[in-house]
């Protein structure tokens, strides 16, 4: 069941990433190429899972599976985990899928600049007739491929990395195919609205899934006996959220005391 | 299309590249600290069968790595 939510929270918010970036290759180059490369992309990314995961899970020995798995968890989970604080105590902003869009929006843009009536305009479908657009662009194509496949080859290394430690290969893809489709509908309803989703909150609890099960199966990798066997992950879990509340608060206490750090609260 | 590089050599090149963003990025304290955090606790398991210790010293290794990286962000941003 945690390892379950950890998969599917950690899909929902690189879906999100991807959804960004795969809605403004459709506003601004058409919507059929960036659909087509999202779905190649998603298409290549399921193929990959499908040939790595028996792989992984019947040729490499449990134990050295999940001290590598477990390694490579328990670093991804701290640098989720590690960002995600930093954004919470205020020390970095965070992450703004609108301003993502923009961005994105302009850069795609033929003429290098903003479509007409700027990304706000397209983005509420008032602007260029560029997003209606029917015909095959590559551009558009490449760029939501791209944005989609590297997104999604983290929710890859995460699905067989959570699944194949712990032979649920089938649990985790379940529960990441499910954030995909959960994401990419709400996406549809609420394409307009994505800087509501409440990403660095869902950040937080990913990262400290992933770096309880990245400790947890590295040290079942190791040798380790933990008391009570599975049990010590929510054991783990509560001990790394209970220090990272302190973190945040002791970060959040000192950023306050700092100018730069002030500027990036008040921003919020 | 002169000085293009085969494309084989720009996939290994983005491959490689994915794998550094992906495992060292701007944090290469992270990799470097749960590595050390590993061969501290396989001497503690292995060398000197102190499983209790592993199981208590393995999570505060990650929490003294976790608050410094944050400490070192903190200094950066001063």
């Amino acid at each position: 069941m945690t390892l379950a939510l950890a998969v599917f929270l950690a899909s929902a918010v690189e879906s999100v990433e991807a959804l960004t970036i795969v809605v403004a290759a459709g506003v601004s180059r058409g919507w059929r190429s960036a659909l087509e490369g999202a779905a190649i992309a998603v298409a290549v990314l399921i193929v990959l899972v499908a040939a790595l995961g028996p792989a992984l899970v019947y040729l490499v020995p449990i134990d050295v599976l999940r001290a590598v798995v477990g390694t490579l968890l328990l670093v991804f989970g701290l640098q989720w985990l590690r960002k995600a604080v930093l954004r919470s105590a205020g020390l970095q902003a965070k992450h703004d899928e609108d301003a993502i869009f923009k961005k994105h929006v302009d850069a795609l843009a033929p003429d290098g600049g903003p479509p007409e009536g700027g990304a706000t305009a397209s983005k509420r479908g008032t602007g260029s007739k560029r997003g209606t657009g029917s015909k095959r662009d590559a551009t558009g194509f490449a760029v939501a491929f791209k944005g989609t496949f590297l997104e999604g080859l983290e929710v890859a290394i995460i699905v067989l990395g959570l699944g194949g430690g712990n032979h649920q290969l089938g649990v985790a893809a379940a529960a990441a195919g499910a954030a995909v489709l959960v994401i990419a509908g709400t996406g549809v309803v609420v394409a307009r609205q994505l800087a509501g989703v409440p990403e660095n909150a869902m950040k937080i609890a990913v990262g400290l899934m992933l770096v309880s099960f990245g400790t947890f199966w590295t040290g079942e990798g190791l040798g380790v006996g933990w008391p009570g066997s599975d049990l010590a992950v929510p054991v783990l879990v509560g001990t790394y959220a209970a220090v990272t509340w302190l973190l945040v608060r002791l970060l959040r206490a000192s950023a306050r005391k700092s100018p730069q750090a002030r500027e990036t609260l008040h921003a919020r | 299309m002169q000085g293009e590089k085969p494309l084989i050599e720009r996939w290994l090149v983005a491959f490689g590249k994915f794998w550094w963003d992906f495992l060292v990025g701007d944090t290469p304290e992270l990799l470097i600290g749960v590595l050390v955090a590993i061969g501290v606790v396989a001497l503690l398991v292995r060398a000197a069968s102190l499983n209790s210790v592993a199981v208590v010293s393995f999570p505060a290794l990650v929490i003294v790595l976790l608050a410094a990286s944050l400490s070192r962000a903190r200094q950066a941003k001063r």
